[in-house]
Formats: C-alpha cells, sequence, structure tokens
C-alpha cells in the first residue's frame, strides 16, 4: 500500500473558552490517487477537519492533541510564511460556492493565473496560457473568451468548473473539496463529478471529498469516513460501507437519504432512542479524556 | 379522481428584470411562466420539481396571488383569482398558505414561537382573543410534534429541523384549504429532512389539507407526493402521476432530472455515463 499523502492523526480541538470539543481523535489517511470521502451532517466537523488540513483553524479553537501531516512534514510546528509556501505548492482547496471564492473584482483569467504566479512563480505570459489550457481540461468551450470575463458572467456551473481549473493549476498533490456540488442543479451535478472524478484521475491527487451526500460518495469515493458529532464512527472502503454499514449511526443516515429507486424503505427518521445513545457515548468517551488528561 | 382545488389555465407570468433595469425608466420585462394549464386536486400532495430558473417558485407564488400574472386563469374553488386585487384576495388569504426555505428568515426574530403562530390567527380572525389565539397555538405546537414550552422560545433558540416545524405549525393552525411548501426541506440534513417529511404525510393523513410542494430533490418527492409536474424554462413538461413518471417517464428531461440523481449504491458506469 502506498503511503499516505495527507494523515491525520488523533486529532482534537476544542473551542478556548468553553473547552468544548469539536473534533474528537480524528484519525483519517488519503493516499495519492485515492478519493476519501469525509461523510457527516451540519455541525459533526468536516469543515473542522479541512481547517485544520490547511492550518486556518479559527482564532477561538485550540489543538488539544495530535497532528496533521502533509507529505510527512508537521504543519504545526512550521511558522505561518513557511506553512504557507508548504500548503500552497502542495494543495489546494475547492469551496462549496464558487461566488463567494471567486474575487468579483478579478478576471477569470487572474482569478487561475495569480496563484500561478505568486506561488509557482510562473512567468506572467506562460501562466496565462497554462490558465487557458486548465479552462480547456476543465470542459470550458472558448477558454480565451471565458478568461476575459468576471464570476457574476457565469452560471453556477461555470463558476465551479473555473475554481476546479485553479484548484489543479499548480498541480497539487492534495485537494480537499468541501461540498462542490451541494449548491448545483442535479445535472451539473453530475457533470461536475465526472470532472472531478476524471481530472483526479489524472493526476494521481489525493482527494479528500467533504459531503453530506451518500449517493456522491457512493459514486465517487473509494474510502470513506463517517463523522458524528467530531468523531469517526466508521472508516472503511466505500464498497464495504454500502455492503455492509458496521456503525449505527452510518445505517440511519442510509435509512434517511431519499432514494427514488425504493421509496417505501427510504427517509427513514432515526429513532430518538438512537440519538440518545449516540450522545451518551460521545458524553462517556468526553468524560474518560477528561479524566485522562487529569490524571496525565 | 377528486376535484380540483386549483384550475390553472393558460397562465403568462412576466417580471421585471432589475439586473437590465436602467438608471431611469422601467426595467423590461423578462418572460417566466409561458402559459401553463393543470390541475391542483383537492386532498392531494402536488410536486412541482425542476431546476434553478425553470420557474417553479414563481409558479407556487403566482398561484396563492403573492405574483400577479399577465394573463390567464387561476380558477380556486370555483373562482377565478387571477385578477383579484389586494382587497378582494384579503378573505382568501387564510386558505392560501405558504412554508418557506429558509425558516430562519421567515420567522420574525423579535417574536416568540407562540407570538408567530398565534399572529395569523388573530389577524385572520380565527381566534377572537389573546387566550383562544395562544389555545390554538399550543395545539399546532403539539400537532407538528414540539413540546408546548417551546411557545416562550425565540427563533435562535431552535435548531433548523425545529423551525421548519415552527413554520410548519403557522400555517396548519389556520387549517387553510392550501398550503404552497417552497423547498422546504433543502436546507436541512437527511435525518431532520426524513423526520420532516414524515411529520407532513402525518399530518396530512390527519388534516386533509391539499398541497404543492416545490421541489429540486426528485427523490424527495417520490415518496411525499401524488403527482408530479415537471418544469423547465417555464414550461411544463411533464406532468404525471408520481408512480408513472417515475417508472416511465415520458419525456427526455424527466429522464435526465430522475438519472442524474446519484442512488446511495456503488457502480462503476455512473460517472462515466456523464
Amino acid at each position: 500500500m502506498t503511503e499516505a499523502y495527507l494523515d491525520i492523526r488523533d486529532l482534537s480541538v476544542a473551542l478556548q473558552h468553553s473547552g468544548d470539543r469539536l473534533l474528537r481523535r480524528v484519525s483519517l489517511a488519503v493516499r495519492p490517487g485515492e478519493v476519501h470521502a469525509l461523510v457527516g451532517e451540519s455541525g459533526a466537523g468536516k469543515s473542522m477537519i479541512a481547517r485544520a488540513v490547511f492550518g486556518i483553524l479559527p482564532k477561538a479553537v485550540t489543538i488539544l492533541e495530535g497532528q496533521v501531516t502533509i507529505e510527512g512534514a508537521d504543519l504545526n510546528g512550521m511558522s505561518e510564511a513557511a506553512r504557507r509556501l508548504f500548503i500552497g505548492k502542495r494543495a489546494a482547496f475547492i469551496p462549496q460556492d464558487p461566488l463567494t471564492a471567486l474575487n468579483p473584482s478579478k478576471r477569470i483569467a487572474d482569478q487561475i493565473s495569480d496563484r500561478l504566479i505568486h506561488i509557482l512563480g510562473m512567468p506572467k505570459a506562460k501562466a496565462h496560457e497554462r490558465a487557458a489550457a486548465l479552462l480547456e481540461e476543465v470542459k470550458i468551450a472558448d477558454p480565451e473568451r471565458v478568461m476575459r470575463l468576471y464570476p457574476h458572467e457565469l452560471s453556477g456551473g461555470m463558476r465551479q468548473r473555473v475554481l476546479i481549473a485553479a484548484a489543479f493549476a499548480g498541480e497539487p498533490r492534495l485537494i480537499v473539496a468541501d461540498e462542490p456540488t451541494t449548491a448545483l442543479d442535479v445535472t451539473v451535478q453530475r457533470q461536475i463529478l465526472a470532472l472531478i472524478a476524471g481530472m483526479q484521475a489524472r493526476h494521481g491527487t489525493a482527494l479528500l471529498f467533504i459531503t453530506h451526500n451518500l449517493g456522491v460518495v457512493a459514486k465517487l469515493c473509494q474510502t470513506a469516513s463517517v463523522l458524528y458529532a467530531g468523531k469517526v464512527v466508521e472508516q472503511t472502503s466505500v464498497r464495504r460501507l454500502f455492503a455492509d454499514p458496521r456503525h449505527a449511526y452510518t445505517r440511519a443516515l442510509m435509512a434517511a437519504t431519499p432514494r427514488y429507486d425504493r421509496p417505501e424503505e427510504s427517509l427513514k427518521p432515526a429513532s430518538p432512542e438512537l440519538m440518545g445513545e449516540l450522545a451518551r457515548e460521545v458524553a462517556e468517551t468526553d468524560a474518560l479524556w477528561a479524566k485522562e488528561r487529569a490524571h496525565g | 379522481m377528486a376535484d380540483a382545488l386549483f384550475k390553472v389555465e393558460d397562465l403568462h407570468l412576466s417580471l421585471p428584470d432589475l439586473a437590465r433595469k436602467p438608471l431611469f425608466g422601467t426595467a423590461p420585462r423578462i418572460t417566466i411562466l409561458k402559459g401553463l394549464s393543470f390541475t391542483v386536486p383537492e386532498g392531494a400532495i402536488t410536486g412541482i420539481v425542476g431546476e434553478s430558473g425553470s420557474g417553479k417558485t414563481s409558479l407556487g407564488r403566482t398561484l396563492i396571488r403573492l405574483l400577479t400574472p399577465d394573463a390567464g386563469r387561476i380558477i380556486f374553488a370555483g373562482r377565478d383569482i387571477a385578477g383579484l386585487d389586494d382587497e378582494a384576495l384579503r378573505p382568501l388569504r387564510r386558505d392560501l398558505q405558504i412554508i418557506f426555505q429558509d425558516p430562519f428568515s421567515s420567522l420574525n426574530p423579535r417574536k416568540t414561537v407562540g407570538a408567530i403562530i398565534a399572529s395569523p390567527l388573530l389577524l385572520h380572525k380565527v381566534a377572537t382573543a389573546g387566550g383562544e389565539a395562544r389555545d390554538l397555538a399550543l395545539e399546532a405546537l403539539t400537532q407538528v410534534g414540539l413540546p408546548a414550552s417551546f411557545a416562550a422560545r425565540y427563533p435562535h433558540e431552535l435548531s433548523g429541523g425545529q423551525r421548519q416545524r415552527v413554520g410548519i405549525a403557522r400555517a396548519v393552525a389556520l387549517k387553510p384549504r392550501f398550503i404552497l411548501a417552497d423547498e422546504i426541506v433543502s436546507g436541512l440534513d437527511v435525518s431532520s429532512q426524513a423526520q420532516i417529511l414524515a411529520l407532513l404525510m402525518e399530518l396530512r393523513a390527519r388534516m386533509n389539507f391539499t398541497m404543492a410542494f416545490i421541489s429540486h430533490d426528485l427523490s424527495v418527492v417520490r415518496r411525499l407526493c401524488d403527482r408530479v409536474i415537471v418544469m423547465r424554462k417555464g414550461e411544463i413538461v411533464e406532468d404525471a402521476d408520481t408512480v408513472t413518471l417515475f417508472d416511465k417517464p415520458q419525456h427526455a428531461y424527466t429522464r435526465l432530472l430522475r438519472d442524474s440523481i446519484p442512488l446511495p449504491e456503488v457502480s462503476d458506469g455512473w460517472l462515466q455515463d456523464a
């Protein structure tokens, strides 16, 4: 088995003032060429993990334990400037909302070429050429025309294509995508997922794909971590996850997911007993760790 | 087939295109609905689905006359309401209720849940005294599965699913003949989504209202709706009962919408076919 490119080990983070834990000993690894799904509902801590990967946790949040390593290097020990450069050359991010992620006052060409010029030190003319090639790769017809446009002149699907192009621009070996298709229409979502899958496979990128949509997990990803209340409750291959879900929460999530092919078996709300049990499980581990810390 | 609560004929709607409005003068109009005809059967849940820009939300708002159509007829309970002015619509408002997509922006943050549910009751004179309105509000809260103590809370103290229950309680408390639900589960996690849909099905069985359920998500519609209207670019592409629509879609666009939904099961070819 190839070595992990992104390796998160026992990562716990908490709110500074209250001590409330947001991530609970999260461990996950993404290997080159692998698409790893990070699945969970809102508040589970999915985006917090993404922020930890890029070293941009909110100020009110502290790391209690654990580390994030990329290419074997621990990010925590680095200075702000060193980390930016290190990450900028190796990893990129695809956000959920392409409109807020793009600078409204910059032409598409500059949005892509800026990172090539500033982080990779590419000459301007070459960066422009590369940007056009990337737009072609994300199947934008007439890239030269699109490069002169501003973000508001593009549709949601087009903007997401631009962001994908920008993400792959620096040939990063790791991409973190945070719900990149959630705001899109289903027909566009399918095209964008196909595009991401194709680009990822061609470039051999390690892709951490954050989503709440189990359908997207099944179609795009090879391995998955199911997150509940900041804790990985199940981590396995996607094939096994769907063939034989082990954790009660995973099964509840699957039962609640709507399916047009099996309407009667879908959209089943989780029982209050299960939700109570999950909350108890979390409280118990927290109490145990608090004890450990007090003694250790 | 049940009687039609709505009978819509050749409905046209255009709205001012504010993005292209000149500094002085009127904005050019943009055509939203292009001559729609359909019926909404009484006691059923009719799904209205389509992608963004299809006109589904505008259609819903025209049905309950938050928007005024350019032409066409909207026969509601035997009476054409397409051209009625605000004054004439007022007595009908109680029977034309809406539940919004975003329960946070549609609930007044300065009012308690109890007051939010009670005020339309007083406005429409369903209740005549504050005490009566409060009792009805509490009853509505129980019906949507919230404890009576929630009446004293404010919207920001509630989760997304709980807020959406308040939105439903506000609508059903009036016992309207028609409820428009506009993307009411789109912002929710799958587990709250499943709970809200279960609640709607339960309420429908108990209260027998007529509903139009607007959604971009065909898989949700499959479980909830009796019949589905598929829209695209201001036109009706297909209008059929739910089982037929899913099992034997007549229009290529309906098939495309259905097949674009990623089912939660592993299959290798799905992305390659896109």
